[in-house]
């Protein structure tokens, strides 16, 4: 090959490794979606995971919102103090954290948390024979391990971006209070009076779609792992990475239909 | 039983299996020998489904492996997997019972329980073991407990994937003595890969001889010593120089 073409075809191999792999991940998405309602059913390891990714991400969802909620009140108050528009900062914080910052945080963390555990577990369990174990004993690795983590992501992520938008808005409030002079009754009724239904349900969609983003990478990510400990490690980065920027991406997608259709 | 008809397999540029042909009959315990990378473990995967062949034919009973009822056919199986492939997250009874607490084997709990600790017990653990995880068992245990759940359902064909690799003399001693006194009282079928000859010698009433993909020799147990194949002999002798290249 000339070496003028060496760098097209670097990119033309890039990109059929990528097309290759979102055609792979769709298929792999497609048939754990149709498994959710086929038996049989693993009631007790849709529990377990429910608590896995759900309950213990709630620290770490919750702290993020507190201390994000209270950041931006800061800068909006800051912000909007240049034009004389520091009253706005109940408003904006509400729909900022339920919107935006609530569900993008929480997927986010939950992400770093959760995709980066199931993409490990399932890595290990597919180097140690685990997975191939599962089969001998009759029992479909894609019904008894993907399926329970991605209906447990789906459906813990919404519950988890509510109690995050909670704190998120709380947070504002402690910040707007304390430090910044704001009224405690005044601040609580301009952000209840403001907020509408379908801003609190339109993040609450994206939270489902983030759950089911971040449990698919992670379980394809782990399934398909490498060998050795390099290829777990690799396997838990894809899963991380892969699964951020699709959630990023998910949530401008959603933004447009939602607010811009 | 097993038949395996000209079975091709290759990972990439890697031809792996290049027409490979066994017969196992029933109730026979044949050890599949030969070197690392030779293809043991993926005929023993290409036998179950978990790997599938490229070209070529593999029946059980007659049945094509790759058609029919997967959850019948696998319900007939067995597998000691070389690590043990013990579930971490499970207490040991509970991987020893894990076909019977779900399908069509599935058992109320008190009884699956009580049959995996009958298992635990027939291969020499006691009771006590039953609670505790894979994580808190040495070696020689977890293969005990991988021999253990591969009997759990009394299964017509049991496989085992190096059963004694990575086990002290001792261990594997015992290991090599459970799996053929238990294969003899379930009159089981069993397919066997190593390249423990003291293995072979335990386990097998026949033997094959995998090189390059195809088998090389088999015969009865008795013969690996006096058959003239040069392959075997090596193999069998260890020694470095012979026909087997010794870096591959």
């Amino acid at each position: 090959m000339s070496p003028l073409l060496i760098p097209f075809a670097t990119i033309g191999r890039s990109t059929l490794g990528m097309l290759r792999v979102i055609g792979q991940v769709t298929i792999y998405a497609g048939q754990a979606v149709s498994h959710i309602l086929r038996p049989p059913f693993y009631p007790r390891e849709l529990l377990w995971q429910l608590l896995q990714i759900g309950w213990l991400s709630l620290p770490v969802v919750g702290l993020t919102a507190l201390f994000t909620g209270g950041a931006l009140a800061l800068q909006i108050f800051a912000g909007g103090s240049r034009f004389n528009a520091e009253a706005v900062v109940p408003q904006i914080v509400a729909i900022g954290i339920v919107r935006e910052l609530g569900p993008v945080l929480g997927g986010l963390m939950v992400a770093g948390r959760v995709a980066a555990a199931i993409a490990a577990e399932l890595g290990t369990m597919k180097v140690t024979e685990q997975i191939d174990a599962l089969v001998t004993l009759s029992t479909n690795p894609l019904k008894y391990l993907t399926v329970p983590r991605i209906l447990a992501a789906t459906i813990s992520l919404p519950i988890l971006v509510a109690v995050g938008d909670a704190i998120g808005i709380f947070g504002g409030y402690l910040v707007s209070t304390t430090r910044l002079d704001f009224n405690e009754a005044a601040y609580l009724r301009n952000t209840v009076d403001f907020l509408e239904l379908w801003d609190i349900t339109s993040g609450l969609i994206k939270g489902a779609v983030f759950g089911f983003i971040v449990a698919v990478m992670g379980c394809y990510h782990g399934m398909n792992s490498g060998r050795g400990a390099q290829g777990v490690g690799r396997a838990t980065t894809n899963a991380v990475v892969s699964a951020s920027i699709m959630i990023l991406a998910a949530n401008y997608l959603l933004t447009e239909l939602f607010f811009n259709a | 039983m097993i038949r395996l008809d000209d079975v091709h397999k290759a990972f990439g540029p890697k031809r792996v299996l290049q027409g490979l042909s066994l017969d196992v009959a029933r109730g026979e315990s044949c050890v599949i020998i030969g070197g690392s990378g030779t293809g043991k473990s993926v005929c023993l995967k290409c036998v179950l489904g978990l790997v599938t062949p490229d070209s070529g034919l593999i029946t059980v009973d007659g049945q094509d492996v790759q058609s029919g009822d997967r959850d019948a056919f696998l319900a007939r199986f067995g597998m000691l997997f070389q690590g043990g492939a013990l579930f971490d997250s499970l207490p040991v009874w509970q991987n020893v019972a894990f076909r019977l607490q779900r399908g069509p084997q599935k058992r109320p709990k008190a009884e699956a329980r009580e049959i995996a600790i009958e298992k635990l017990r027939r291969v020499g653990l006691k009771p006590d073991v039953a609670d505790l995880f894979p994580s808190e068992l040495s070696g020689g245990m977890q293969k005990r407990v991988g021999l253990a759940r591969a009997i759990a359902a009394e299964p017509e064909i049991i496989f085992f994937d190096e059963p004694t690799t990575g086990l002290d003399p001792i261990m594997s001693g015992v290991i090599n003595d459970l799996i053929r006194e238990i294969v003899t009282e379930m009159g089981a079928t069993a397919l066997t890969i190593t390249h423990d000859m003291r293995s072979v010698r335990a386990i097998a009433d026949k033997v094959a001889m995998l090189h390059e993909g195809v088998i090389r020799w088999h015969g009865p147990v008795a013969e690996i010593d006096t058959a003239d194949d040069p392959y075997l002999r090596q193999f069998v002798t260890g020694a470095a120089k012979g026909p087997i290249a010794a870096v591959r």
